[in-house]
């Protein structure tokens, strides 16, 4: 009976499954880090201490924010799980290299705690944590997020203002900017507007190593993207100028592809693609505001709960026979 | 490209540890423990006291009820016991507790049947005491006996075996392909169908060549795509025929009936040959278990002798499991008894064992939706569950969930969804119930 009891003893007992995909959420958050990690890189390259700075405070507020408020709460700290280190990394990357550390520092630590532990902690927030980061640090400190940034760097560039800037500007005929020179800038080296935009051909790297390793669904950057292209070719614009510019390719595949606050069905998907599409479209167009990728992606996020709502998916043996 | 199914997973097959592995028959063991309740339905009534003496193939335990099964003893002896043993699951269940005694040869069989009519079989069936050998344990002559405004067009027999590790329906397919064809032909029979398809799964095309060749007119082998959950048999005619069972309802709504490989075989047997069901294969696999094989084995044999058969467990073995590893029920002990259900036992190693994240927080990532085989929504139906919202639960279609698991082996959360579900249908009943 003692080796019996011994064997008792020994064997662990739960529901099943008992064999479990390998992927963990933390594996999820690292490979969207990785994914970044180009964009991060050619930053580094490219505005060296600034961009360091920047992204040493931002990651720092927000996995520090993490951590406080979870030990505030009492409930188990999770920082490890690695959202709270990529929604650093993602704030960063809204904000242009050069901000005070202290921007980047309450930056990152508002998107956690008012983006996201003040929802209950992960998988509990409407709004896109970075994003919440991004519009508050903007709304707070405008004049050290725009037009003037760059001036201190003294980077030798074209132009004083961000493309989308610059492109009013061009579609006013104010200043001459050739639209090639315009692609090959946003395709490769585009220093004006904030880090993550740095270069569209490394954005695109970054979503097809994350379609690779199955992270996220192509459904809603192609929708969002698609949308924008084809309404302003639609009111006579040229699309890519508008696909190019701006935060429309990262916020697509970065921000508008978060699980939390983004719908969990891809018909859902797609319906938010296209509302942010059309949301982007309009702002960009009709209003006079920087931040039309960021409003028209936390406006969706607002939708989400209501998308998920109506596009559940259809149950077996329900409905078609 | 094959037709599929919407959902499903597809987990590491393990097959190769005890696929080529021939089916050994196991000696009799030394005391046999039969549970009264080992299929769905009404436990059985024991038919023999304590201290009787019974022989090999007698009726020990009747049938009491229409959804109930006779049950068999499957060693000549005497009844030492009928108590409450423990059976897999973690509960102790009433048993009836034979030991064997040396040998006599007797034995009991039913009369052979030769060209028997529809009801013959059905009758042959019940008595028998053949339930589904897949897993469910489904009394089979239920299955056989429809409702008269459904009939049955099509029989489906299920060689698909989606489980990891498991190769019994396999190695019968490969080792007694004639019997296989011979009980699907009986089956057919039974219910009058018009159409006899064998299903098998694409990582055993070899199965479905040799069936080919043996099956003659009037006999189809179907390859169906390696995904689980293809066994369920809803997905399997959804897959084979296109046919959705609808919610709530059983296949003999769309006009099929579901028989797995071994079940089919057991119909034979018991028509052909009037053996009682006593018996049945078993995959002993796994990384922890020493000699990997199939085995024909006694039912009612505690399970610590049939893994005795595979060369024992290894040292690090840390988790065995009745049945496979999606939906198989652990073990906390292995002197339990192999029941008519179980298809195999599985030793996982410790560093195979996985567990669950109690913390239970949802990401929203979809992977659950995209894996779910029956268009449900399983992470709302786990956080709906623990908050106890019995009412949305039932409006989220909770019945409808088969616990394949799909969606609790891809949580990336390690959400333990198929005890949240099982525990949100006992929230969701007891409303219902109110």
């Amino acid at each position: 009976m003692s080796e019996k009891q011994g064997v008792l003893k020994k064997l662990k007992v739960s529901a099943p499954p008992h064999i479990l995909h390998p992927d963990t959420t933390q594996k999820i958050m690292f490979t969207v880090v990785i994914a970044l990690l180009p964009i991060v890189l050619y930053d580094l390259y490219l505005f060296r201490w600034y961009a360091a700075v920047t992204l040493f405070w931002s990651i720092f507020g927000a996995v520090f924010a993490e951590a406080l408020i979870q030990q505030i709460r009492r409930v188990p700290l999770t920082v490890s799980d690695g959202s709270a280190f990529l929604t650093g990394v993602l704030f960063a990357l809204t904000l242009p290299p050069k901000v005070p550390w202290w921007i980047s520092f309450i930056g990152g630590f508002v998107a956690i705690a008012l983006g996201k532990q003040a929802f209950g902690g992960i998988g509990a927030n409407i709004f896109n944590p970075a994003l919440v980061g991004r519009i508050f640090v903007l709304l707070s400190w405008p004049q050290h997020l725009t037009a003037d940034w760059f001036q201190k760097i003294n980077l030798d560039t074209i132009s004083g203002a961000t493309p989308m800037f610059v492109a009013k500007q061009f579609y006013l005929g104010n200043v001459k900017v050739e639209l090639s020179d315009f692609y090959l800038i946003h395709l490769f080296r585009n220093p004006f507007g904030s880090m993550g935009e740095v270069s569209a051909f490394l954005i695109l790297f970054g979503f097809v190593f994350l379609l690779v390793q199955k992270v996220i669904d192509y459904v809603t950057p192609l929708a969002y993207v698609g949308t924008v292209a084809l309404l302003t070719a639609l009111a006579g614009r040229d699309p890519l100028f508008y696909v190019l510019g701006g935060g429309l390719l990262f916020g697509a595949v970065f921000m508008a592809t978060d699980y939390v606050t983004t719908p969990i069905t891809r018909r859902g998907k797609l319906i938010f693609g296209i509302g942010a599409g059309f949301l982007t479209f309009l702002l960009r167009l009709y209003a006079n505001t920087p931040e039309a990728v960021a409003y028209s992606i936390l406006f969706m996020n607002a939708m989400t709960p209501l998308i998920d709502l109506y596009t559940r998916p259809r149950v077996f043996g329900v409905g078609k026979r | 490209m094959l037709k599929t199914f919407k959902g499903g997973v597809h987990p590491p097959e393990y097959k190769e540890l005890a696929k080529d592995r021939i089916i050994e028959r196991l000696p009799e063991p030394k005391r046999v423990i039969l549970p009264l309740s080992q299929h769905i339905g009404a436990p059985a009534r024991p038919v023999v006291e304590p201290k009787q003496r019974v022989i090999k193939g007698q009726l020990v335990a009747e049938a009491s009820g229409f959804v109930s099964a006779n049950i068999f003893t499957p060693i000549t002896g005497t009844v030492v016991g009928i108590s409450r043993q423990p059976v897999a699951g973690g509960v102790h269940t009433e048993c009836i507790v034979i030991e064997k005694e040396g040998g006599s040869g007797e034995e009991f069989r039913f009369e052979p049947l030769k060209d028997p009519a529809p009801a013959q079989i059905v009758e042959r069936v019940r008595d028998a005491g053949i339930v589904g050998l897949g897993g469910a344990a489904f009394p089979t002559h239920v299955k056989l006996s429809p409702p008269e405004d459904y009939p049955i067009d099509t029989v489906i027999i299920n060689g698909a075996e989606c489980e990891p590790f498991l190769n019994v329906d396999y190695r019968l397919m490969l080792e007694n392909a004639d019997e296989l064809i011979a009980g699907a032909l009986l089956i057919k029979r039974a219910v009058n169908a018009k159409r006899l398809i064998i299903a098998v799964e694409s990582n055993k095309k070899d199965a479905a060549e040799g069936l080919r060749t043996r099956a003659g007119d009037g006999i189809e082998v179907e390859i169906v795509p390696t995904k689980y959950p293809q066994g369920s048999e809803k997905h399997l005619i959804k897959t084979v025929l296109g046919r959705e069972v609808p919610s709530g309802g059983l296949p003999f709504h769309v006009g099929v009936l579901v028989q797995n490989v071994q079940t089919a075989i057991a119909v034979k047997r018991a028509v052909a040959d009037g053996l009682p069901l006593y018996e049945r294969v078993i995959t002993v696999s796994g990384p922890s278990v020493e000699k990997p094989g199939n085995f024909l084995v006694f039912i009612g044999t505690p399970a610590s002798e049939v893994i005795g058969a595979a060369g024992g467990l290894k040292e690090d073995a840390a988790k065995v499991i009745f049945g496979g590893p999606m939906t198989g029920i652990a073990l906390s002990r292995l002197d339990v008894p192999v029941v008519k259900g179980t298809s195999g036992i599985i030793a996982l190693s410790k560093n195979m064992v996985c567990s669950f994240d109690e913390a239970d927080i949802c990401i929203r990532c979809g992977r659950c939706i995209d894996a779910c085989p029956m268009g449900l929504e399983p992470y709302l139906l786990g956080t709906l569950s623990r908050l106890g919202k019995a009412e949305a639960l039932l409006e989220h279609n909770v019945f409808d969930c088969i616990e394949c698991g799909s969606c609790a082996y891809i949580c990336p959360s390690k959400r333990n969804l198929i005890q949240l579900i099982r525990l949100g249908k006992v929230k969701a009943k007891e409303a219902k119930e109110q």
